[in-house]
C-alpha cells in the first residue's frame, strides 16, 4: 500500500531541525561575479577576431572610395611614393607572397609529413620524445632570427652552391619558411596518424604488408584530413610570416622568374613601409587594406584547416 | 597424415626466403629515408646554433647585458633593449594569462556543445592564425590611435598580449582537460558548486599545465618583432644602466628583437660580431625559457597520480 507512510508532523519536524547550511551572500555574490568574468574572457578571442577585423577597416576603409580595386588587384606597379602618380597596384606583391608560399610547402610538406610519420610508426619511445623537443624548440626560434639566419647565413650559402649574384630571394626565404612551419605540420601530422586506430595497422600487418604499403595505402589515406590540415596550418604561417621574407626575400617589388630572383611580399612590404607614411595619408591606408587582404587570406586557410581537422574527428 | 609435415628443423623456418629479404629490406630503405627526412630538420638547427654562437662568442660577456649601446650602436652592450623586452613581456603576461586562463575554463568547464562555441572555438584557431603583422596594424589602430595610449610600453604590451592569447588559451585547455572527470564529479557530489569545484579541485590540480603554458608564452613574447614596430618599439632610447625601473609605462622602449632587425639592416658599419651576439642573445633567453617549460612538463608527468 503506498499511503502505509504518511508524513506526521513528527517525521516533518525531524527533518526541519537542522536547516540547510546557507554561504554568506558575499561569497555568492563572488561567484556570481568570477562566473560573469569567465564567460566574458570565455568570448574574449571572439571579440578580438571582430575587433582586429574592426580596426584595421576602419583605418584602410576611406581610401576605398577613391582606389580602383580591379587596378589594385591586378597591376603590378607599386609606386607609393611617386609624387605626381602614387600608383598602388599590390598584383606582384601577391605573386610574390604566392612564389614564397608555394616553394616553402613544396620543400616543408614531404619533409614535415615524411617527419611526422618517422615520429609516429617507426621511432621507439625515447627517440620520439628526444625529436619531439628538438622540434618544438625549433617551432620557438623567433622569426627575426631566421631573418638574421637568412641574412647572414643562408645567403653565402645560396651565393656559393648555386653560384649566383644575390643570395637573397625566393629559394631563400621559401627555406627559412619551410623550417618555421614544418614543425607545426609535425606536431598535427603526427595527431592525425595517431588517430587512426590500431585494428588498421594491425589488419594490414596480418595481411603481410610492408611498412611502406601501411604507410602508403592504409595510413595516408585514413588520415587525409588531419594532414590536409597540417599543410594549410603550415601554409597559413608561411603567407602570415614577416619578418623572416622581410630579411630574406631581397625586398624588390617584381615577378619572380626563377627561383633565384628577389621579390618582396606582402607582409614585408606593410612592415617595411607603414614607418614612413604619414598617418592618414592614401599610402598608409592601402597599407591598412593590404592587411585587411592578409587577414582574410589566413582567415579562410585557416576555415578550410578547421573543416578539414572536423573531418577526421566525425569518423 | 598426408599434410605437409613440418620442417624437421625449427631453423628452416626462419631462413630468409628472397621474398622476405626483399621486404625487410624495403622496410630499412622506408626507415632510413623518413629517419633522414626527420634528421634533415633536427641538424639544421644545430648546426645554425653552433655557428651562431661561435660568431658571437668574442662579445658575449656579462658587460655586454648590462651596458647601453653607444656610437650610433656599433659599440656597447644592449641593456636598455634587455630591459625593454623584460617589460613588455612581464606586462604582456599580467594582461594575457588571467584572460587566457579563464577564457580556458570557460570552453573547457562552462562551454556546452553548441553552435555558439564551435564559433567561440573556431575564433581562438583564427586568432593564432593572424599575421603578426595584421596584428601590428590592429595594435596602432586600435591602442596607439583609438584609445590614445601613444606609442608606448602600455600599447605594445596590449598588442602582443591579444596576439599571444591563443597559446595560452590551448595550453590551459589541455591542462583543464587531463584532470578526470571524476574528480569534478565526488566534488559536486558533496554539493560543491561548479566555481567552487573549479577553484578547489580544477584549478590545482592542473596549475602545473597552465604555468607550463605561461612560460611558452613568455617565449613567443619575448621574441615577436612586427607586433612592437609601430605600437611602441623605437631604435634608441638611452636609459639609466642598472636601474630597473628606468622605463616608464607610458614610454618607448626598445626591445631586443628590434634591436636586431635594426642593427642588421640599418646600422653600417658595425662590429661583425655584435649581430650575433644580440641573436644570440635573444634565441639564447628564448630556448631557455623553452627548455624550462619542456623540463617542467617532463617532472610534471613523472610525479601525476593518475
Amino acid at each position: 500500500m503506498a499511503n502505509a507512510v504518511r508524513e506526521t508532523p513528527d517525521t516533518v519536524a525531524s527533518t526541519r531541525r537542522t536547516p540547510r547550511p546557507r554561504r554568506g551572500n558575499l561569497g555568492i555574490l563572488g561567484e556570481r561575479v568570477i562566473e560573469v568574468l569567465i564567460h566574458l574572457c570565455g568570448i574574449s578571442a571572439m571579440i578580438f577576431v571582430f575587433a582586429i577585423f574592426f580596426f584595421v577597416f576602419r583605418e584602410g576603409a576611406p581610401i576605398l572610395r577613391k582606389l580602383d580595386l580591379g587596378r589594385f588587384f591586378f597591376t603590378q606597379t607599386w609606386y607609393p611614393t611617386s609624387l605626381n602618380t602614387p600608383r598602388y597596384g599590390v598584383g606582384a606583391l601577391i605573386i610574390g607572397t604566392f612564389s614564397v608560399t608555394v616553394l616553402a610547402m613544396l620543400i616543408a610538406v614531404p619533409f614535415g609529413i615524411g617527419a611526422a610519420v618517422f615520429l609516429s610508426e617507426f621511432c621507439g619511445k625515447k627517440m620520439k620524445e628526444t625529436l619531439k623537443i628538438t622540434i618544438e624548440l625549433l617551432a620557438a626560434i623567433p622569426s627575426v632570427v631566421w631573418g638574421f639566419i637568412g641574412l647572414t647565413v643562408l645567403n653565402g650559402v645560396i651565393q656559393k652552391v648555386f653560384n649566383v649574384q644575390v643570395g637573397l630571394n625566393v629559394l631563400n626565404a621559401a627555406i627559412l619558411l619551410a623550417l618555421m612551419s614544418v614543425p607545426i605540420m609535425v606536431s598535427i601530422g603526427e595527431d592525425a596518424l595517431k588517430a587512426v586506430p590500431d585494428s588498421y595497422r594491425e589488419a594490414g600487418i596480418a595481411l603481410g604488408c610492408t611498412k611502406w604499403q601501411l604507410i602508403w595505402r592504409l595510413l595516408l589515406p585514413a588520415a587525409k584530413n588531419g594532414l590536409l590540415a597540417a599543410v594549410l596550418l603550415g601554409v597559413g604561417r608561411a603567407v602570415g610570416e614577416t619578418m623572416a621574407v622581410l630579411m630574406a626575400t631581397g625586398h624588390s617589388v617584381n615577378i619572380p622568374h626563377s627561383i633565384f630572383d628577389s621579390v618582396r611580399t606582402l607582409t614585408a612590404t606593410i612592415a617595411a613601409e607603414l614607418g614612413e607614411t604619414a598617418e592618414g595619408s592614401d599610402h598608409y591606408r592601402v597599407l591598412f587594406l593590404i592587411g585587411i587582404l592578409l587577414f582574410t587570406m589566413t582567415f579562410l586557410v585557416n576555415l578550410l584547416a578547421d573543416f578539414a581537422v572536423k573531418g577526421i574527428r566525425k569518423k | 597424415m598426408p599434410m605437409n609435415a613440418p620442417a624437421s628443423n625449427p631453423a628452416d623456418l626462419f631462413t630468409e626466403t628472397a621474398f622476405t629479404r626483399k621486404k625487410r629490406r624495403t622496410e630499412m630503405l622506408a626507415q632510413g629515408l623518413f629517419g633522414t627526412m626527420t634528421l634533415a630538420m633536427v641538424i639544421p638547427l644545430a648546426l645554425i646554433l653552433g655557428y651562431l654562437a661561435y660568431k658571437a662568442a668574442p662579445l658575449l660577456s656579462w658587460d655586454f647585458l648590462t651596458t647601453n649601446p653607444t656610437h650610433g650602436m656599433r659599440k656597447g652592450g644592449i641593456w636598455s633593449a634587455l630591459l625593454g623586452t623584460i617589460y613588455l613581456v612581464v606586462l604582456s603576461l599580467c594582461i594575457s594569462a588571467p584572460i587566457g586562463v579563464l577564457a580556458a575554463v570557460y570552453l573547457n568547464e562552462y562551454a556546452k556543445d553548441n553552435w555558439f562555441n564551435r564559433i567561440v572555438n573556431l575564433a581562438v584557431v583564427n586568432l593564432a592564425g593572424v599575421p603578426s603583422i595584421v596584428h601590428a596594424l590592429f595594435g596602432l589602430g586600435a591602442f596607439v590611435l583609438f584609445a590614445r595610449l601613444d606609442r608606448s610600453i602600455l600599447a605594445a604590451s596590449l598588442t602582443l598580449a591579444i596576439m599571444t592569447l591563443p597559446v595560452i588559451i590551448a595550453s590551459t585547455k589541455e591542462a583543464l582537460a587531463s584532470v578526470p572527470v571524476s574528480f569534478r564529479e565526488a566534488c559536486w557530489n558533496v554539493g560543491a558548486t561548479r566555481w567552487q569545484t573549479i577553484q578547489a579541485i580544477v584549478l590545482p590540480n592542473s596549475i602545473s599545465g597552465i604555468l607550463t603554458g605561461v612560460i611558452l608564452q613568455v617565449s613567443r613574447t619575448a621574441g615577436e618583432t612586427a607586433p612592437i614596430m609601430f605600437t611602441g618599439a623605437v631604435f634608441y632610447r638611452n636609459i639609466p644602466e642598472g636601474n630597473l625601473f628606468a622605463y616608464g609605462i607610458k614610454d618607448q622602449c626598445m626591445a631586443l628583437s628590434m634591436h636586431l632587425y635594426t642593427v642588421t639592416t640599418q646600422v653600417t658599419n658595425a662590429p661583425e660580431a655584435l649581430p650575433y651576439a644580440i641573436a644570440v642573445t635573444l634565441l639564447g633567453t628564448v630556448l631557455l625559457i623553452n627548455a624550462t617549460a619542456i623540463v617542467f612538463r617532463v617532472w610534471l608527468r613523472t610525479r601525476k597520480k593518475w
